[in-house]
């Protein structure tokens, strides 16, 4: 393999890894916060117990996010040292950001948070989570407009003495409609995530009536949230999809596997992509007019094949084509799931074959999240900059042999780091909420 | 001008860093040395606990603003020091893992695995900072297209070696001072023990890399060009001797920042040295990235200016109240309530 791919390998494999991992941090420090919110107005313990477990669950995950983020901030120059070199006057600047307004909030209150229960008054150690909540989820805001400058460039120019695109417009950058649709469906996700998560755990409990009373406190708070999220989840992704209809044709003519520009594109349920052949061995059940009108909101829409494309100009068909397809109908099932905890969340039985699918549920969102990322990042391919800079242009001048060995390192790493990580996590979740602390 | 401003914001950042993550980096491999019992181990990891996340958060920062800053410089240094940089994510990835896994199993063995990985993964970063920053005070082998053509066991050579071996008792120096601050009784003897004689092994240690310094790079030089500058070294000097006599005078805390200064204005000493370049080229130094040929767009810098002026301060203050907050020494009893509550659950 040669550097480039190797590379592309490396940054897959850790992205994916740090993914794991923030999204409960970005979906359950909001519910943590919630619950202290309501110890602190309630007074009710309860609730303090509520904050500590799921505040402990959320502790074993946090840690290996911040860890592995930094692996990601440093291999934009290990790595990608010329895309470093081409758009660090914006790009740069992006990820600085993050970091002085961020990360700082983050893990200087988290450790108040975790360390200062003693120290502080109810309230103090309230607000404490509520910034490292707000800390997390600007940070997302900073990073996806990087990528959203990766994905739809804005702001810039290309400064042909010195070979690089500078900046002209911060306001474009961090105003870029593409990079906040981007922000707004990955927090969406990330906070049904958090929600699956308690509902999922809380499941398993209820369903071996341990500490019953506790978990389904935790189910009925958290039912709504999800239920609300996963609405939003929709509508933002749909968003989504218009944005990319517009500024990256050639993505969307993947995600659809639609290889001959028309009017009135109909949408097939069921597809089959034929990369070589260009084309799909397999077309049924076509809504007329469907997917002109989801991606540009007519059914008359024309909407551009990957036949316009060069063929060094298209993205891998049919990674784009499945991961796209498998998200959009985990989503699906995340909405029937979502609304029947809603429905069922006050009975005085919840059905057992709905807490069984909810545990089951819990690993899902998290392929979901991986597989929109996959859609994002590799239906942006062959630019690594959409339109500006291809990928292969972009990597550092290293010899495969170390990009392999820090590959293999990495992947021996975090294998076993996400095996401790979700053993640690599995062990605390079963073991449930502290007992009711005794006032001395 | 902005170039100059962000080239001392630049060294400031990687000082700052260095001063903070310093003491916990020196207390995870005083771990061997100090620890006699349980109870020690856990004073120990509580005496950092709160702060190494928020520390390592400078190092983010620092790279961050080299990428938005000079992202030339950014881009050649991190692709040319590939390999001690990633051991050096490995080490922080190991660290960060091991504060958060040891207590979460009871068994002997998890423990002391993580005793293990929690003392190299705090010893493997000060010595690869050290080799690096050592490096790039000498120069490494970067062409004009900035290819990277030396090798790993290049970047060991002697002198690079000298500025691991300088970080290690450095930081654990800062560690033991940390130490004595947070802890109580028969520990905190120790760590005054131990910081008395690291002071003079780092005295030692200094006085070898300083001539090393003279006979390996050309960083005098900007000195002896600019006489006015050599109150970088002679105040580090003043800060280093400052620091025993307060300690002898029972003035810990203000010890413990005399040598954190000590840190920063050695880390300035150093990178001051190499202005207005970035990273020296040792084939040509018409190949060296400099602040005029590595710099940022103005309008980036001016922005950048903008955020760092309004964001670090902020940062400062929060941290420091944080500091404040946990500035009381951690007691046997306080690891002992540790260690009940999690057993009774």
């Amino acid at each position: 393999m040669d550097v480039v791919m190797l590379s592309r390998l490396q940054f897959a494999a850790t992205v994916f890894f740090h993914f794991i991992f923030v999204p409960l941090t970005l979906g359950l420090s909001i519910l943590v916060a919630w619950m202290e919110t309501r110890y602190v107005k309630t007074g009710n313990e309860a609730w303090l117990r509520h904050t500590r477990f799921w505040g402990k669950l959320f502790l074993i995950n946090f840690t290996l996010g911040v860890v592995t983020g930094i692996t990601l901030e440093f291999q934009f120059g290990t790595n990608w040292s010329r895309y470093s070199e081409y758009v660090g006057d914006i790009f740069g600047s992006l990820l600085a950001i993050e970091a002085t307004v961020a990360f700082f909030l983050e893990s200087t209150f988290l450790a108040v948070w975790v360390f200062g229960w003693k120290k502080l008054s109810k309230k103090a150690h309230m607000i404490c989570i509520w910034l490292v909540t707000l800390g997390g989820n600007i940070s997302a805001l900073w990073i996806i407009l990087a990528n959203g400058f990766m994905q739809h460039p804005v702001g810039y120019t290309i400064n042909e003495a010195a070979k690089r695109a500078e900046l002209t417009s911060f306001f474009d950058v961090i105003t870029n409609g593409f990079a906040w649709n981007m922000y707004c469906h990955t927090v969406f996700g990330s906070w049904v995530l958090g929600g699956f998560f308690v509902l999922g755990v809380s499941a398993w409990h209820i369903l071996r009536k341990h500490q019953e009373d506790f978990f389904r406190m935790s189910f009925k708070m958290v039912a709504p949230w999800t239920l609300i999220m996963v609405l939003l989840l929709a509508i933002s992704g749909d968003l989504n999809g218009k944005d990319v209809a517009v500024h990256q044709p050639a993505k969307l003519a993947a995600m659809e596997a639609h290889w001959d520009t028309a009017r009135n594109v109909p949408f097939h349920l069921m597809v089959i992509p034929e990369e070589e052949a260009q084309a799909n061995s397999v077309e049924l059940f076509g809504i007329p007019g469907l997917l002109s009108w989801i991606s540009f909101g007519s059914p008359d829409a024309e909407v551009k094949g990957l036949k316009d494309f060069q063929k060094e100009d298209r993205p891998p068909v049919a990674a784009t084509f499945w991961t796209f397809r498998l998200m959009v109908g985990l989503g699906m099932l995340f909405l029937l799931l979502a609304f029947a905890a809603f429905w069922t969340r006050k009975n005085a039985i919840i059905s057992p074959t709905l807490l069984t699918c909810l545990v089951w549920n819990i690993p899902l969102p998290y392929f979901a999240l991986g597989l929109g990322w996959a859609v994002a990042e590799i239906g942006r391919q062959p630019w690594i900059v959409y339109g500006l800079m291809r990928t292969n242009e972009a990597v550092s001048p290293l010899a495969a042999e170390t990009v392999s060995f820090s590959l293999i390192a990495f992947i021996i790493l975090y294998t076993l780091l996400g095996v401790l990580d979700i053993f640690l996590l599995r062990k605390y979740a079963i073991k449930g909420p502290e007992q009711p602390i005794q006032e001395a | 001008m902005l170039e100059s401003i962000w080239f001392f914001l630049w060294m400031l950042l990687w000082a700052v860093y260095f001063a903070l993550d310093g003491f916990d980096l020196g207390i995870g491999m005083l771990h061997p040395i100090l620890c006699r019992t349980e109870e020690d181990k856990r004073i120990l990891y509580g005496a950092a606990g709160p702060f190494w996340d928020g520390n390592e958060v400078w190092l983010i920062a620092a790279g961050g603003v080299t990428f938005a800053a000079f992202p030339k410089a950014y881009a050649v240094m991190f692709s040319a020091l590939y390999v001690p940089l990633l051991a050096l994510l490995f080490g922080l990835i190991l660290r960060a893992v091991s504060y958060e896994f040891r207590n979460k199993v009871h068994h002997d063995l998890w423990i002391f695995f993580w005793d293990v990985v929690h003392f190299f993964a705090n010893l493997i970063p000060p010595l690869l900072l050290g080799v690096a920053f050592a490096n790039l005070f000498m120069g490494i082998p970067i062409d004009a297209d900035g290819v990277f053509h030396g090798t790993l066991m290049g970047l060991l050579n002697g002198y690079g070696i000298a500025g691991g071996i300088f970080f290690i008792c450095l930081f654990l120096l800062h560690g033991a001072l940390w130490l004595v601050i947070k802890s109580e009784g028969n520990l905190q003897i120790r760590a005054l023990t131990a910081a008395n004689c690291l002071w003079v092994i780092v005295t030692i240690v200094l006085l070898v890399f300083l001539w090393m310094t003279a006979t390996h790079t050309a960083l005098w030089d900007n000195y002896l060009a600019n006489l006015a500058l050599l109150i970088l070294p002679l105040g580090a000097l003043g800060a280093h001797f400052a620091t025993p006599a307060l300690l002898r005078a029972g003035k810990i805390w203000k010890a413990w920042g005399t040598n954190g200064l000590f840190i920063i204005l050695v880390t300035f000493f150093g990178v001051s040295g190499l202005y207005p370049n970035l990273i020296l080229s040792s084939l040509d130094p018409k190949a060296s990235v400099t602040i005029f040929n590595g710099a940022s767009s103005e309008l980036t810098l001016m922005i950048m200016l903008g955020v760092a002026l309004v964001m670090v301060p902020i940062v400062i203050g929060y941290q420091v109240w944080m500091y404040r907050l946990f500035s009381h020494p951690i007691t046997e009893k306080d690891v002992q309530d540790e260690m009940l509550e999690e057993f009774d659950h």
